[in-house]
């Protein structure tokens, strides 16, 4: 299915409620394992996202996601600012060929494992975003891939960032990227797939 | 929480603002960014450095003629995005290009990465030298590395006059390779840091334990128990660091004891003075030392200790030239 440039522009106001919503919860995920600012970050990004979206008139899709990135890339910081940045700049520049949803999905994953390194099971973004792609590409997408894709990150131990500094002690603990890119999934289905 | 602030989510604005003031004769800022850049800029290759807040004087604090040509401030323990590392790097050009020094955080590398991309596509040649002089972490591919602590104050300063006598940018990347794999640090921590936003420490002690390891930003440490003399600390520490060098023949090192925010200087010199008698069974000469807050962590309790090889005399003299910036 295709993602129209309104489609994407209400995906992605859907993903700051979220994040606003769950700007502590996220915190405090990252105090388990972290430095305990991944909910005041992502918040202070999707603010910034916000502001530059609702000033976008009948955007097109690449539109909205370039908006997006630079707005994250520019207001994130840590971590968190460039992996979101560059998926959603993936997005982008794949939205110029193709808007067909699982490609998008796809480049955007290919984004953030060429800017962070991790690879499948350790324990980041990438843990969430990779199920979602695979699922969208293959048809068998639902709410439950997500849930189940995120929930998997608890028994793992964390190998890149800083969440592998606690070693075995980030076993037990969900990931707060997954969660968080969780969250732009269940936006996606509320806002698009639905 | 109790801090002299004003309002907690524009701490690092404010101090931003007051450092201005303060050594007007010697920084300034780029309108609009988080970026300190120093107002005499000959025409050598540009250091740029920075990282999150919380660490001063660090990196603000080492901007001037002899040292960096720029620092980016990110938010509280947080790296900058990669605009204001742009912004940094285009100040910081004179033509010679611009040599970044990163600590090794995965945030800070990937958004130093990002804004090299960008230089780059606007034609400033951008290289950077690595960080990792923490050794309380294994350097193994189970975890982000080793991280980036004190060390990189020492790299600031012998990076710093080189780039003054004019070496270029090639030769700056390579003497910086070499020079951060022989500098390590190992810290101790006797409280946790509180980010004035979250109002309370990222981690908690009891009132008579410590922690062996903690990193700058309260990352966990390798060992916690009950509080030791400073001449107990000192031989772990030193222990620890000398297995990091190879003192068959005696070497040549500088020192630096570095405090973390909230223990005094006081406590610093009682602690070097063992640092410096527990030397004494290991085959080193003290050429350089420095004692004093560096790279902090806000308002941790602790110190670091760092360790580096001196062997190379350029190193010493570098170390030992005349800067002109705000706390060296």
């Amino acid at each position: 299915m295709e993602l129209t440039g309104e489609q994407a522009q209400r995906w992605i106001l859907c993903f700051q409620e979220k994040i606003e919503k769950n700007k502590a919860y996220l915190s405090d995920l990252d105090q388990a394992i972290g430095d305990g600012d991944h909910g005041s970050n992502m918040y202070r990004g999707v603010q910034a996202v916000k502001e530059k979206l609702n000033e976008l008139e009948d955007p097109t899709t690449e539109e909205v996601l370039k908006t997006t990135a630079m707005a994250l890339i520019s207001k994130v910081g840590g971590a968190s600012g460039p992996l979101y940045g560059s998926a959603f700049m993936q997005m982008a520049k794949t939205a110029k060929e193709t808007t067909e949803l699982p490609e998008l999905i796809q480049a955007g994953l290919e984004g953030i494992k060429q800017r962070g390194k991790a690879e499948l099971k350790d324990k980041t973004m990438v843990d969430a975003w990779a199920p979602v792609a695979e699922a969208l590409t293959n048809g068998t997408f639902s709410n439950d891939t997500i849930d189940q894709a995120v929930e998997d990150t608890k028994p793992l131990q964390a190998k890149k960032g800083r969440a592998s500094y606690v070693g075995e002690r980030s076993i037990g603990a969900l990931d707060p990227g997954a969660v968080s890119s969780g969250y732009l999934f269940t936006a996606l289905v509320e806002e698009v797939l639905k | 929480m109790k801090k002299i602030i004003n309002d907690a989510s524009q701490v690092v604005g404010d101090m931003l603002k007051g450092m201005l003031l303060a050594h007007d004769d010697l920084i300034e800022a780029i309108d609009n960014t988080n970026v300190v850049v120093a107002k005499d800029k000959p025409q050598t290759v540009g250091l740029v450095s920075g990282g999150g807040s919380g660490h001063e004087p660090a990196h603000a604090g080492f901007v001037g003629d002899g040292m960096l040509r720029s620092a980016v401030l990110g938010e509280m323990f947080t790296s900058p995005t990669p605009d204001q590392v742009l912004e940094a790097i285009k100040a910081s050009d004179t033509g010679q290009g611009v040599l970044l020094i990163v600590k090794n955080y995965t945030g800070d590398v990937m958004n130093f990465d990002m804004a090299k991309e960008l230089a780059e596509m606007e034609g400033i040649e951008v290289d950077s030298v690595l960080v990792d002089d923490d050794i309380a972490v294994e350097n193994s591919t189970h975890t982000a590395g080793k991280r980036g602590v004190a060390g990189t104050v020492l790299v600031h300063k012998i990076l710093g006059k080189l780039a003054r006598d004019g070496h270029t940018l090639q030769e700056l990347k390579q003497i910086g390779d070499a020079l951060v794999q022989d500098i390590h640090t190992l810290g101790v921590a006797l409280s946790g840091a509180t980010v004035p936003e979250v109002g309370k420490p990222g981690f908690t002690l009891d009132e008579d334990e410590m922690e062996y390891g903690v990193g700058i930003h309260g990352e966990p440490g390798y060992r916690r128990e009950q509080l030791k003399s400073s001449r107990e600390i000192s031989k772990e520490l030193v222990e620890k660091l000398v297995k990091e060098y190879n003192l068959n023949e005696t070497k040549k090192i500088g020192l630096l004891v570095n405090g973390l925010g909230a223990t005094p200087l006081m406590e610093l010199y009682v602690f070097y003075q063992d640092v410096v008698n527990e030397l004494k069974n290991h085959n080193v000469e003290v050429v350089f030392k420095k004692v004093g807050n560096f790279m902090t962590s806000i308002d941790m309790a602790g110190l670091s200790l760092t360790l580096i090889d001196l062997e190379d005399s350029s190193r010493l003299d570098a170390l030992n030239a005349p800067v002109h910036v705000v706390s060296w």
